[in-house]
């Protein structure tokens, strides 16, 4: 099943490496990864989405808790929570194309950002399913690039993850 | 008080009490060499290759429970080290290793002897740090021995660069420590003690099984009492040899792949299992689905999360410092009348005696040649069961743990997760130094011994007088027998041509060496060797090279899927 990990890491040189370098090691799936530092310089949030047999993710969360570096570690989906990703994609926008392509980007509530005579390139959150509903939705030969940022995460309600 | 870094680092190592540095010098650290000199509290040994620094300083700490401190330069010296430090994270050893590092200016621009050691050594450390500003070197220190010894202990490393320990800054040793991201737990949890002595007092076959968690969180006391009241068999890992005593009663011998009958059957079969200190691991449960084709209940002791349920799923995990569970375990049990049912206990003893009847260690005493088992059963009646044993890996180490019984904590010290050949030697030079009067015995086998050979010297230099045990089969023993049973007699590369002569090369080193080819004169050669109490003696025994190891549980199958004997190939 898939999962999203929350964690809390100390904002030191190779806190990273040490947690990337643990799931290669383990074997562990990684289907993104983002962090970036907090409101408080010291600390890093990351956002880790996975996937494994509930053994698995168990384990997963054990080795991370023992990295010296891991403050905390909260597997989101014990609770209720908002997944949230950032896309930006570079489509051909040509003739005809131009208006139906805005049509789809206004459905997704995605906004085109940058405009040339042949391309519109469009920012679009939410969660993976929605951007992956995006890119279903429009035509694959228009897709010139696109960059996502993975997924980052957060508890619902008045529940925070803090030191 | 203002000092240099490497002054800061020497004092650091005097803050903790650090009788022994193993190391091995070199550009990057010769300010720290420099401070090592101009004192005297911190004994420096000078080893002959940076793998027998740690391996030394790794013993050092399994024999004393002490912190083990290891100094070695950037680049080769890192990388010769790293062997030693897999070995010692594998088996969980407290260790802090100090390593140079080329100065912060030149880092990243492949200047000379650089290496990324925080990068190199990541998966095979506790932790580790890079010291990027003297400022911060003390503090780090401290961590450092901190982090090693705490929790499930292991080795820590910390990267200093030359500049750093060139630097100046105000010497202050902090008195503690606090890390808001790492807080061990060390006390179990009283609900599921109690579940657990409740489930101990209802089992009809009850096994415990003890692994070397017992060893280094200081709990076989603890745990000998524990099994004695209950009056339950009582298993030792290859890791655990000596936390239960190896001449008790209930001792069943030691379990896995080269465990006794008895052990591995009892395992199988018992209703109620106590794991303690253990982790499961695969030379135990070869395979957790034929373990699971009977059923139990598990109680796992252990004092890292991740080993519990990680290869076998568990019925009561206790997360904790072992001594203390058992401690909580103990009053549990003396508080209460319940005990379990005896009949059935009388029962399964019984069961037990009949699969002890097999003598599953049992080999041919009327051999012409050297019986390697025999060697290792007259090195216990001659050094009276009270050495200190260190191994290397393969035949010999597997041979060492079946036939030298341990009655105490501490006494057998082998590199069981790495399985690291070399370790022997620079491992019995550690714990001699660790106890200059005790007897120490390296058993080894003339390929491993090969690994850290030029220990000889080191040995010379400090006066450690060691005995070696040269299990000479001509062979790499343990890649044969595999290669006999598992791969049709194929003997690919696993035969050492060209062997030197130990002996001379004992002489050579200046130690004492000798060469013994008969079963009668095996006795009297390790007598008169063990007398010899201030020489290294080198002894070279020409064992039976077609012996192989048995009871045998091949890679992956259940653990009554046992090889007894050449009657089975
Ligand atoms: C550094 C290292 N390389 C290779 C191995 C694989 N290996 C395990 S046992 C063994 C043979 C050891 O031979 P020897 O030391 O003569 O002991 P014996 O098995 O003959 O008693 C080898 C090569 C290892 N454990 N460690």
């Amino acid at each position: 099943m898939r999962h999203i990990l929350s964690l809390l890491l100390e904002n030191e040189a190779g806190a990273l490496s040490r947690v990337a370098g643990l799931f290669s090691a383990r074997g562990y799936n990684i289907e993104s990864l983002t962090v970036a530092p907090t409101e408080d310089p010291t600390l890093s949030r990351m956002t880790i989405v996975t996937s494994g047999s509930e053994e698995v993710i168990e384990q997963i969360t054990k080795q991370l808790n023992k990295l010296i570096d891991v403050v905390k570690v909260f597997d989101l989906n014990e609770g209720n929570h908002i997944e949230r990703e950032l896309m930006l994609v570079k489509v051909r926008a040509e003739g005809k194309d131009r208006e139906e392509l805005k049509r789809t980007a206004d459905i997704f509530r995605g906004r085109i950002i940058d405009v040339t005579d042949r391309t519109y390139t469009i920012e679009l959150t939410g969660p993976r399913d929605k951007l992956d509903a995006f890119l279903d939705a429009i035509d694959r030969s228009q897709i010139l690039e696109t960059v996502r940022t993975g997924a980052s995460g957060i508890g619902r309600g008045e529940w925070v993850l803090r030191v | 008080m203002r000092l240099t870094g490497a002054e800061i680092t020497i004092q650091c190592l005097q803050e903790e009490g650090v009788e022994f540095v193993f190391g091995y010098p070199g550009g990057a650290v010769l300010y720290i060499y420099d401070a090592l000199f101009n004192q005297d509290k911190v004994k420096h040994i000078l080893v002959r290759h940076e793998q027998a620094a740690l391996h030394a300083a790794d013993a050092y700490a399994r024999a004393s429970g002490r912190t083990g401190v290891a100094l070695v330069t950037s680049g080769p010296g890192v990388t010769n080290a790293v062997t030693g430090i897999a070995t010692a994270y594998m088996d969980s050893i407290p260790m802090v290793i100090i390593s140079g590092q080329v100065p912060t200016p030149a880092i990243g621009l492949d200047a000379f002897q650089e290496v990324d050691t925080v990068g190199i050594t990541r998966p095979c450390v506790k932790h580790n740090f890079l010291v990027k500003h003297v400022d911060e070197l003390a503090s780090t220190i401290k961590k450092a021995f901190y982090v090693a010894a705490s929790g499930p202990p292991g080795p820590v490393l910390v990267d200093i660069p030359k500049d750093v320990s060139q630097h100046i800054a105000e010497f202050v040793y902090p008195k503690s420590v606090s890390m808001r991201s790492y807080n061990p737990v060390t006390k179990g949890h009283s609900g599921q003690i109690k579940k657990a002595v409740q489930m101990l007092m209802e089992a009809r076959r009850p096994m415990i099984y003890v692994g070397g968690g017992v060893i280094l969180g200081n709990a076989a006391e603890q745990l000998t009492k524990l099994v004695r009241e209950l009056g339950f068999p009582c298993t030792n890992t290859l890791m655990g040899l000596g936390a239960y005593p190896g001449t008790d009663p209930q001792f069943v011998g030691m379990l896995g792949m080269h465990g006794t009958y008895e052990a591995n059957l009892a395992m199988q079969h018992c209703d109620v299992l106590l794991a303690v200190g253990a982790r499961f691991d695969d030379r135990v449960i070869g395979n957790p689905q034929h373990f699971f084709s009977e059923s139990r209940r598990i109680i796992h002791v252990d004092i890292d999360p991740s080993s519990i349920s990680k290869r076998v799923r568990v019925d009561v995990p206790i997360v904790g410092n072992v001594a203390d569970v058992l401690e909580e375990m103990q009053k549990l049990v003396n508080a209460s009348s319940a005990r379990p049912d005896a009949t059935a206990l009388k029962d399964w003893w019984k069961q037990i005696g009949e699969w002890r009847a097999r003598d599953c260690l049992r080999y041919d005493r009327n051999s012409s040649l050297i019986k390697p088992q025999y060697v290792i059963e007259k090195l216990y009646e001659v050094t009276g069961g009270d050495a200190i044993v260190t191994s290397d890996v393969g035949q010999h180490q597997m041979w060492a743990a079946q036939y030298y019984k341990f009655d105490k904590p501490r006494r057998w010290l082998n590199s069981g997760g790495l399985g690291t050949m070399g370790f022997g030697l620079p491992a019995a030079m550690g714990a001699q130094m660790a106890f200059p009067e005790a007897t120490v015995a390296c058993v080894t086998g003339e390929a491993s011994i090969q690994m850290c050979i030029q220990e000889l010297s080191t040995c010379k230099q400090y006066h450690l007088p060691v005995k070696i045990i040269n299990l000479n089969n001509r062979y790499l023993g343990m890649v044969r027998q595999w290669q006999q049973i598992l791969h049709g007699n194929r003997y690919s590369e696993s035969y050492m041509d060209a062997l030197p002569d130990f002996v001379k090369l004992a002489e050579s080193y200046g130690h004492v060496g000798v060469r013994i080819e008969n079963p009668a004169d095996v006795e009297p050669a390790l007598r008169e060797a063990f007398a010899l109490k201030d020489r290294v003696v080198f002894m070279d025994f020409m064992t039976d090279q077609t012996e192989n190891v048995f009871p045998m549980v091949k890679a992956g199958q259940g653990l009554t899927e046992m090889l007894l004997g050449a009657e089975d190939l």
